[in-house]
This record gives structure tokens, C-alpha cells and sequence, in this order.
């Protein structure tokens, strides 16, 4: 019997040590691990590596990992919106490793995929190429990148089973389907929980075998960072 | 001389039936309000959204659904949504026809900076390295001079490289410019605004070639 389900973030979690290299899904505050961040801030461990898009806001996401000083350092593509988080960076309290948004998601897609590395045009000539490996296809350079290697991938979902299969929901999937197939152990929290064989299996945007624990979260708070709206003619 | 809704205007004047557009943060987020009448762009979110619609009406607001300026929008008929790593594969493999970007720096040889500013302010390059690296077609849409009022149109850039080589045309508060071998080729000038005051403002190679007219943006 596939034993997947846990009860709760502590639970999924539990097993993360100080040091520990981490992947967390989500595009700014869409779609972030919110149950298993308040978790893992909870059990206080530290000098994490991050691998995460961003790094959240002041009280939220990430954030909050950072306020507790829990992370020794992120690996993200844009790191704005965040003053916590600039002030630690340019103090050097914390390591910051800077990388194209997508190279970042193509080198979790790598792991995902079983291959080594990848190759990209993004970053060539930048400092971002600097001790790379180059090399010119069809009369254009790419950096050789390398595929990521982390302890843990934490996703938020929007559907899943007791099967691990995950649904996302609009731009909430951002890099969650990606990390979710990168960890070495994959932890899915998702807002509704269903037995298996009651999602349809043409609409499964991550299979089960990517995913070792699952749990229902709850009290999502879903931040947005910026409310644009118009108006009722 | 133009605002900033002024240049986002006149960026809109490229955009052409059917294209495939990627909007960067800031100005060129406003391109998206002056699409010429009979004409349909996709807009593509590098978050992870192909076709987005305008922001939504207070009662809808969803925050699963944003761009990639963390702005709360709405889809469109024909919208469709994917993860990170296949919106830059569209990207990089020259699905998106035109990438629309803000800038600090450009220099007269395409090069374009945009990400950092050494020991001062570390945001990120966010899709911008990918988008810069692989687009078709660049237009930077920026102020002409920074805040110490020096230019922006440079012979090199001085701030760390985002891309080389690659911007092909520049819109800014003065005028619209095109990268050619030479340099920073003058195609228009923004209203009341003359060709001495233009090259006074410019540090990079400025061509003029003959009468230089106003723009028009109606």
C-alpha cells in the first residue's frame, strides 16, 4: 500500500535538518508552501539553503524564514519587494546566488528529467556565465548549466490524491510541477485531498511518483502582493 | 517630450496583428492599454500565463492569478496557463515575436543593463537574461537620462551586462531610436523636442540622418 498521506506540515517536515537544501514553489506569494514555511519557522532549523524564485515579502513566505535567520542562502532570480532580505545581502549575512528565472526552472526540470545539465543562451557574457562552460551550437554561445541537487521540494497544489497526484490551479503551478519532480524527497501540501481514482487522470499536471508525502493544509491566507483593479462601467 | 504613458504609446505603434508579446515590469506594462484598434496581440506572462486580460473587477480578484509583476489580472478567450519551465521554453526557443523591456543602461551596440547596481541595489534578473538572450525582437522603453540626469544611451555600459548585443530599438522621453552598426540611429522625436537637445542628452553615438519628424502618437 502507497503510504503517502500525512497529517499535517509538522509531520511532513519533520525529518528536515539544520543544512538541509530545500526547493519551494510559488511566483512571489502565488502559490507558496504557506503550512509547511509556518512549520518549518516553527521547528526554528537553520543555515538552509533555499532554492525559490523569490524570497517573499517581509512577513510573509520566505520572509519570515529570513526574519528568524534560518536561511544561510537563497538561490532565486529576483529578490525585490523584499527590504529584510536586501539589508542581509548587502550586509553578507546571507549568500545570495542569482540566476535566470529560467535557467532556474530548466535546471529543476533537469532533475526532474534524469539529465545532467542543460544548455542555455541566458546569462552568456554576463557574470552569471563567470567559471562556465561554453559552447557554440549553430553559430550561437550557451552556458552549460547543471541540474539542481536538493534534500527537499516542497510544493503547494491545488488538487492531489492519496496517490500523490497533483493538480495546480491558474498561475499558482509556476515552478511547483518542476520542483515537485526534483527533490530527493517531495513534499506536496494541497487545499483539497481526494482518495485515489476521484481525479481524472487526463487533467494530473504531476504524477503520484514524483511525490513522497501529501497533506491537506489549511487556513491558506493566499497574500497578494499587488490588488490591481478597474472599474464597473 | 514624452510621459510615461506617451512612450508606452508609442511602443504600441510596433505591435502588429497576431503577435506574441512579452511585457516587461514598469512602463512596458502600460504598452498593453494602447493596442491599436483592429489588431489582437497575446500577451504572454513569463509566470506562466499565454493571453492575459485586463485587471479584474473588484468581486473577481483571485490570487492565483497574477502577472509577472505580482499585479492580480484575469484570463481572456483563448487564455492558457503552464509552468515556468515551458514559459521560457516559448521564449527561448522564438515562440513570443516581440519582448518589451525597461532598462538602466544601453549602449550604442545593443547591450543591455538591467539587473544590479553594484553594491547599491540587488533585485534580480528575474526572466530578463532569458528573454534578452533569446527574443527576436527587443525594444527597451526607458527614461533617457537617470536620476543624476546622465544619459542612458551609452557608448558601453558601465552597470553589469544583462545581454549582449541584443536590443534592437530604444523609446524613451526624447525620441525613438534604432541599434544599427554605427550606433543610436534617430527615427523620431518626441513632441517639442529638437535634435541639439537630443544629442546633448545622449553619451552614445547618435546618427542623424536628414530631417528627423515629430512623432505622431493618434
Amino acid at each position: 500500500m502507497l503510504k503517502k498521506i500525512v497529517s499535517n506540515a509538522d509531520e511532513a517536515i519533520k525529518d528536515i535538518q539544520d543544512g538541509a537544501v530545500i526547493m519551494l514553489g510559488g511566483f512571489g506569494l502565488c502559490g507558496i508552501p504557506e503550512n509547511s514555511i509556518t512549520a518549518l519557522v516553527k521547528k526554528g532549523v537553520k543555515n538552509l539553503t533555499c532554492i525559490s524564485n523569490n524570497a517573499g515579502v517581509d512577513d510573509f513566505g520566505i520572509g519570515l524564514m529570513l526574519k528568524t535567520r534560518q536561511v544561510k542562502k537563497m538561490i532565486s532570480s529576483y529578490v525585490g519587494e523584499n527590504a529584510e532580505f536586501e539589508r542581509q545581502l548587502l550586509s553578507g549575512e546571507l549568500e545570495v546566488e542569482l540566476i535566470p528565472q529560467g535557467t532556474l526552472a530548466t535546471r529543476c526540470m533537469a532533475t526532474g528529467y534524469g539529465m545532467p545539465a542543460i544548455y542555455t543562451p541566458a546569462g552568456v557574457g554576463t557574470e552569471v556565465a563567470v567559471g562556465k562552460e561554453t559552447r557554440e551550437f549553430d553559430g550561437k554561445m550557451y552556458l552549460l548549466e547543471h541540474a539542481f541537487k536538493s534534500d527537499f521540494a516542497i510544493v503547494k497544489a491545488w488538487k492531489g490524491d492519496s496517490h500523490g497526484n497533483l493538480i495546480f490551479r491558474a498561475t499558482s503551478r509556476n515552478f511547483n510541477p518542476l520542483m515537485a519532480m526534483a527533490g530527493k524527497i517531495t513534499i506536496a501540501e494541497v487545499e483539497e485531498l481526494y482518495e485515489a481514482g476521484e481525479l481524472n487522470p487526463d487533467e494530473i499536471h504531476t504524477p503520484g511518483i514524483y511525490v513522497n508525502r501529501i497533506f491537506k493544509g489549511s487556513d491558506y491566507e493566499k497574500r497578494i502582493e499587488q490588488v490591481t483593479t478597474r472599474l464597473k462601467a | 517630450m514624452l510621459d510615461k504613458f506617451g512612450i508606452a504609446k508609442r511602443i504600441a505603434k510596433e505591435l502588429q496583428d497576431g503577435y506574441y508579446v512579452n511585457l516587461g515590469i514598469g512602463i512596458p506594462t502600460l504598452v498593453a492599454n494602447y493596442v491599436p484598434e483592429g489588431i489582437e496581440v497575446i500577451l504572454q506572462s513569463e509566470n506562466g500565463l499565454l493571453g492575459i486580460g485586463p485587471f479584474p473587477y473588484a468581486d473577481e480578484v483571485d490570487a492565483d492569478l497574477i502577472n509577472a509583476g505580482k499585479q492580480t489580472v484575469t484570463t481572456t478567450n483563448g487564455s492558457s496557463f503552464f509552468d515556468s519551465a515551458m514559459s521560457f521554453g516559448m521564449i527561448r526557443s522564438g515562440r513570443v515575436d516581440l519582448t518589451v523591456l525597461g532598462a538602466m543602461e544601453v549602449a550604442e551596440n545593443g547591450d543591455i543593463a538591467n539587473w544590479k547596481i553594484p553594491g547599491k541595489m540587488v533585485k534580480g534578473m528575474g526572466g530578463a537574461m532569458d528573454l534578452v538572450a533569446s527574443a527576436k525582437n527587443i525594444i527597451v522603453a526607458m527614461q533617457h537620462v537617470n536620476k543624476a540626469g546622465e544619459s542612458k544611451l551609452l557608448k558601453r555600459c558601465s552597470l553589469p551586462i544583462t545581454g549582449l548585443g541584443c536590443v534592437k530599438k530604444v523609446v524613451t522621453e526624447l525620441g525613438v531610436f534604432d541599434i544599427v552598426p554605427e550606433g543610436f540611429k534617430l527615427l523620431e522625436r518626441a513632441p517639442g523636442v529638437s535634435v541639439d537637445y537630443i544629442k546633448e542628452k545622449t553619451e552614445g553615438n547618435l546618427i542623424v540622418d536628414g530631417e528627423i519628424p515629430e512623432m505622431i502618437l493618434d
